[in-house]
């Protein structure tokens, strides 16, 4: 039998074991068209409209040539792996990249039809309208009364002091935090939970009236109750906010958004409806994320 | 376990996951081996008159309602644990389904097995056990066609059964037909034509099982449901 074996194998050239490892590996990994993103990344009158976006710190490019639209009331979900540039993206959407000094961003990104990177542009205003919340719960370390009334003082949205009693009541109401903090608003805002902290930053943030919230891993520091909570709170706000919401908890962006983005080394793979994106995925990659297969 | 790299459910960073997913695809089709089995015999005890083996399949029965429930159970706790998604997510919900279907061929063999020992303690002349061979060979090939489309995705072979379906509902007609001239010519045939004619009907029920599971691997193939939609339809999908 050897020696029939030896005959066969040296007659084809290479011995037979090194067929065998080569058809067993998993395909070669799949290549992604730069530019290219599968499924509905545009929307008929969006609130925002990107195209070509470039992120760059300093020789590295952190986002490549990425388009997308974001709609008006729409809840939109940012998923990929960890350094998949999808914190980096939403950055970009108020200018968050502008106090790193080597980050520079290139392409067209407009906020209503208007430039947001137009060098004219000022900043604080953008972000009034486009307002944040991050990982970390992070509140000033003053009463949560202040807390919310910072951002209409500095804005000057309030002329009377019951006017900015109003606009703190409605904020940690839409916050679903009111019942909880209404008679302790003189208390030191560090002293709440780290759920309660957190909506205390998304009270904080729509204080000032955005027209956008986006939320980079709103949850990642909070309890299954307070995420709860949180994602709630996020249903009911898109009826008047559009939110962008970067998250590594596949579930939450399932249960929360109406579409999904797939960031993948930079690229931003597939976006489609939720609960297309969570059944049958277009593109391998997103299926191979989405089934726990890499990430 | 078969754990086999290349398997599209065996690729998972958690292999517990991988096992799990690949442990509930082994029990489906040993349990769909079963059902088999059970009409295959259940054919066989009507045809040979075999009391014995039509008592055997009833208690076999049991065998495959168990398998449901722990089938299930384990689906559920997949889901419990796992929160798949996509193929996954189709995968486990399809056998869920399937495994309904399966359950509901294993009565349906039970079925001609109450049968096939009423008809051998009547004990008359056979009529209409050629029909009988005929539809039960094609719903068998259709039901080990099925499992196999699943066991290796092959959502084209899926929509051949789809389409041998309606040649199965053509022969059940033809088959009616004949029983029907055998009571018009002597009435003394009617009870036992009857009870041919409740074979004939679980066997074309059996069709019907297979075409469902062929249906939902389809689903977990292409992701998209065809169940209720015209053969033409769900041959656009499986195309594309």
């Amino acid at each position: 039998m050897n020696t029939v074996n030896t005959t066969i194998t040296s007659e084809v050239g290479q011995p037979e074991e090194a067929v065998v490892p080569i058809s067993d590996e998993k395909p070669a990994e799949t290549v992604i068209e730069e530019g290219k993103t599968v499924g509905k990344p545009f929307a008929d009158d969006p609130k925002f409209k990107l195209r070509d976006v470039d992120v760059f710190y300093g020789d590295t490019r952190a986002i490549k040539k990425i388009s997308l639209d974001i709609g008006r009331n729409e809840v939109i979900a940012f998923i990929g792996p960890s350094g998949c540039g999808k914190s980096t993206f939403l950055r970009c959407l108020n200018r968050m990249n502008d106090s790193i000094d080597i980050c520079s961003v290139k392409g067209s990104l407009h906020l209503d039809d208007h430039d947001i990177y137009d060098p004219k542009r000022d900043v604080v205003e953008l972000r009034a309208r486009v307002g944040m919340v991050f990982q970390k719960p992070n509140p000033f370390p003053k009463s949560i009364y202040d807390n919310v009334a910072y951002g209409p003082r500095i804005h000057g949205l309030a002329n009377r002091k019951s006017d900015l009693d109003e606009i703190v009541e409605n904020s940690l109401r839409k916050a679903g935090l009111w019942e909880e903090v209404k008679d302790r608003l003189d208390a030191n805002a560090t002293g709440m939970s780290g759920g309660q902290q957190q909506r205390l930053c998304i009270a904080r943030a729509i204080a000032v009236s955005p027209e956008v919230v986006l939320m980079d891993e709103p949850c990642s520091a909070l309890d299954p109750i307070a995420t709860a909570k949180v994602e709630e709170l996020i249903a009911e706000l898109s009826e008047s906010y559009t939110i962008v919401i970067v998250t590594h908890s596949m579930q939450q962006a399932a249960r929360v958004s109406h579409r999904t983005a797939y960031f993948h080394l930079g690229h931003l793979v597939e976006v489609n409806e939720t609960n297309k994106v969570f059944t049958s995925p277009e593109h391998e990659l997103t299926e191979s994320y989405i089934t726990g297969r890499f990430g | 376990m078969p754990t086999k790299k290349d398997d599209v459910y065996g690729d998972h960073i958690s292999h517990k996951f991988n096992d799990e997913l690949m442990e509930l695809k082994t029990e489906f089709l040993k349990m769909g081996g079963m059902v088999e089995a059970q009409v295959e015999n259940a054919i066989q005890a009507l045809v040979d008159g075999d009391g014995h083996l039509a008592d055997e399949i009833r208690a076999n029965d049991k065998k495959v309602d168990k398998m449901e429930v722990e089938i299930d159970e384990e689906a559920t706790l997949i889901i419990a644990r796992r929160q798949p998604t996509a193929r996954d997510l189709r995968l486990v919900i399809s056998v869920i389904k399937m495994v309904a279907d399966l359950e509901r061929v294993g009565d349906e063999a039970k079925k001609i097995a109450k049968l096939a020992i009423k008809l051998q303690e009547e004990g008359q002349a056979p009529r209409g056990y050629v029909e009988v061979r005929h539809i039960g060979t094609h719903v068998l090939s259709m039901l080990h066609d099925a499992l196999d489309a699943f066991a290796r995705l092959d959502s084209e072979q899926a929509l051949r059964i789809m389409k041998e379906d309606k040649r199965v509902d053509e022969e059940y007609q033809a088959a009616a037909r004949t029983l029907l001239t055998f009571m018009m010519e002597d009435t003394r045939n009617i009870s036992r034509c009857m009870s041919v004619m409740w074979v004939l009907r679980a066997l074309e029920r059996v069709g019907d099982h297979a075409c469902n599971i062929a249906e939902n691997v389809i689903f977990m193939v292409k992701g998209e449901d065809v169940r209720h939609t015209p053969v033409e339809e769900a041959e656009k999908v499986v195309g594309r």
